[in-house]
């Protein structure tokens, strides 16, 4: 479950909801689940999780909780950020590894 | 950086922050960003909180808080102490906080650009539901520990600085100093977001501790230039102390008022004045607080009420000592003619004193106040702090149309002046001094009135007695010189005839004029007090 803060269609919101679309793509078919939020029309979600910076991503399950600001253009800082592992290892490796 | 929509001049926003508007001339720009800088434990907090509560409080105007610091649930808590109850005006809608405080338990990766966004957008929706006024920040600094990447942080800072202004809101943002005299604050880049500049300071000196504000900036207004002290008490939070704030325009009254002695009255030529301070100095055991009660008493007899601050005995001691001079205290304080407060000077600061004092006198009004010892307060704080006290109390008790007495201990038995008195004879209108004068293998004691402003008075030094019914002024001393400065020396009548003549010669004229009897005071030598009316 990933919720995704913006702030409107700015250029740096869009890239950052294709950045995490490709990488939820590749990495974790079928795994998650998805939510855009736009804090221009949503100001109130966003004081109820206490975000500050756009865009930000927000892991809330499974836990631990996880935060990544920024564009999401490094996808190994994502996935490292996120505790996910990339699909590919999940099963066989049980070490977090880079690709 | 700044547009106004008119060229109309910047308008105040009244803070209600306890004086603070006197030294801003009005208040803070209103419609505009002021920074307030200040090392760790200056106020900054309770500041930026006292903004908005007084303005939810007395304007009724709302506010919003941004915390980047403490938690909103730490600083409801801790704001408690000051009576304010941020809960309550959260549920009435006249407070919203935007808690953007790190949580520790939350680990945020970075990756690639990004902006402060949704921080704005919670601000601007805080500001939009409770309609505020006001917004306080605290503190820009904790903005840059919670990211990585500074140049990104300082960018979005000077947006939300203008975001502010386009909100209509008069903000007020706070800022970490490492030192009380240094750079404004810590990141560089914090007194360029904002239009006004403000820096408290904390210093420790001579092992005190002094509070001061100041006002570095107001674009396009006037202000109080200069640090000034301040406070931050329970009740009323923080409370500036305003010394240039003071004017010297209280009215005068000749109106003369009793000093509880009929003979002492006399030599002031009918009496004190009743907004005047007087200033009592002598070594210890001279009768300065005999001089105190029979001031007080003096008061209580015509029915005034009468104000003691004691900082060197006890009540009881007081109480004691006034019955031995046949002066019933416990009667007065019964018919709510006398209160005294009475306390170490150590257990506060001398702000607080004078905060304390002023309370009291609004509360109690009385007609007059007597302080014993000024050099007793002299210890709690630094020389520069002392001063101000005294500028400040003279000028408000002076204001307030009230008589004060002071009292002063000088450090030597015989003669000499104390640092107070420096600090202190210009502020006051009368002066009386108390003194030993050893003759002839015998202590007697010496009075004298040194200054009286406006009014002749007796230039004599003369001799008094204290016995079971108080002070009884004697002869004054003849013969003798050099009785202020510690050395009496005692003079032949001849020699006496012989000076005397010399001076005939010069300013006969003008002496003879007087009382008459002047040999104390011309035989002093320095004409510092030649005041012929």
């Amino acid at each position: 479950m990933l919720r995704l803060f913006v702030t409107g269609t700015s250029p740096r919101a869009e890239v950052a909801v294709a950045n995490l679309r490709r990488i939820c793509e590749q990495e974790l078919q079928g795994r998650y689940e998805l939510q855009v939020i736009d804090v221009l029309e949503q100001p109130q979600l966003a004081e109820d999780e206490k975000v500050l910076a756009t865009p930000t991503l927000i892991k809330q399950l499974p836990p631990p909780l996880r935060r990544v600001i920024g564009d999401l253009s490094d996808k190994d800082k994502v996935l490292l950020g996120l505790e996910v592992r990339p699909a590919a290892l999940a099963d066989s490796d049980p070490k977090p590894e880079k690709k | 950086m700044n547009e106004q929509s008119n060229d109309s001049p910047v308008q105040k926003l009244p803070t209600g922050i306890g004086s603070f508007d006197v030294i801003a001339k009005g208040g803070l720009p209103e419609n505009r960003t002021t920074l307030l800088s200040g090392t760790a434990g200056s106020g900054k907090t309770v500041f930026a909180m006292q903004f908005l509560a007084s303005g939810i409080r007395d304007a009724d105007q709302r506010g919003v808080f941004v915390t980047f610091e403490e938690s909103a649930a730490d600083i409801r808590k801790n704001m408690r102490s000051f009576g304010w109850d941020l809960a309550a005006w959260e549920k009435q809608g006249k407070l919203a906080f935007v808690d953007a405080s790190p949580d520790p338990h939350i680990e945020i990766v970075e990756s690639g650009g990004f902006d402060l966004g949704a921080l704005l957008a919670r601000m601007e929706n805080a500001v939009r539901k409770v309609g505020a006024t006001r917004v306080s920040v605290d503190s820009l600094g904790a903005v840059f520990s919670q990211f990585s990447d500074q140049s990104i942080v300082r960018r979005e800072l000077f947006r939300i600085a203008s975001a502010l202004k386009g909100m209509g809101v008069t903000a007020l943002l706070t800022a970490e100093r490492t030192e009380d005299y240094g750079p404004i604050a810590r990141f560089g880049v914090e007194e360029f977001i904002a239009d006004n500049v403000m820096v408290l300071r904390n210093v420790l000196d001579d092992e005190i501790r002094r509070r001061t504000i100041e006002i570095l900036k107001f674009r396009g207004t006037d202000h109080q230039k200069g640090e000034f002290p301040f406070t931050i008490v329970p009740d009323g939070g923080f409370v500036v102390i305003p010394l240039s704030a003071i004017q010297l325009k209280q009215h005068s009254s000749d109106v003369r008022i009793s000093s509880g002695s009929r003979e002492l009255d006399e030599m002031c030529g009918g009496g004190f004045f009743r907004d005047s301070v007087i200033l009592i100095s002598g070594a210890t055991g001279t009768g300065k607080t005999l001089t105190v009660t029979q001031f007080l008493n003096g008061g209580a007899a015509v029915g005034e009420r009468c104000l003691l601050l004691a900082f060197e005995e006890s009540r009881e001691q007081l109480f004691r000592n006034a019955n031995g001079w046949g002066v019933d205290f416990e009667r007065m304080e019964r018919e709510g003619r006398l209160r005294v407060l009475c306390d170490y000077p150590e257990v506060a600061s001398l702000e607080d004193w004078l905060l304390t004092i002023q309370r009291t006198v609004e509360e109690f009004k009385p007609n007059r106040v007597a302080l014993d010892s000024l050099s007793a307060l002299e210890r709690v704080g630094t020389m520069k702090a002392f001063r101000e006290f005294v500028i400040g109390f003279t000028s408000f008790i002076k204001h307030q149309e009230i008589a004060g007495l002071f009292t002063s201990t000088t450090p030597s038995l015989m003669g000499g002046t104390s640092i107070t008195e420096g600090h202190i004879s210009t502020l006051t209108d009368s002066i009386i001094l108390l003194r030993y004068v050893e003759m002839f293998g015998e202590m007697k004691r010496g009075i004298t009135v040194l200054k009286m402003r406006g009014s002749i008075h007796d230039k004599r030094i003369r001799e008094f007695t204290i016995d079971g019914n108080g002070m009884h002024l004697g002869r004054p001393f003849r013969n003798v010189t050099g009785i202020l400065s510690g050395t009496p020396v005692h003079v032949s009548p001849a020699d006496l005839e012989r000076i005397w003549s010399q001076f005939d010669a010069d300013v006969g004229e003008r002496l003879r004029g007087s009382t008459g009897a002047d040999v104390g005071e011309r035989r002093r030598g320095s004409g510092e007090r030649r005041r012929s009316p």
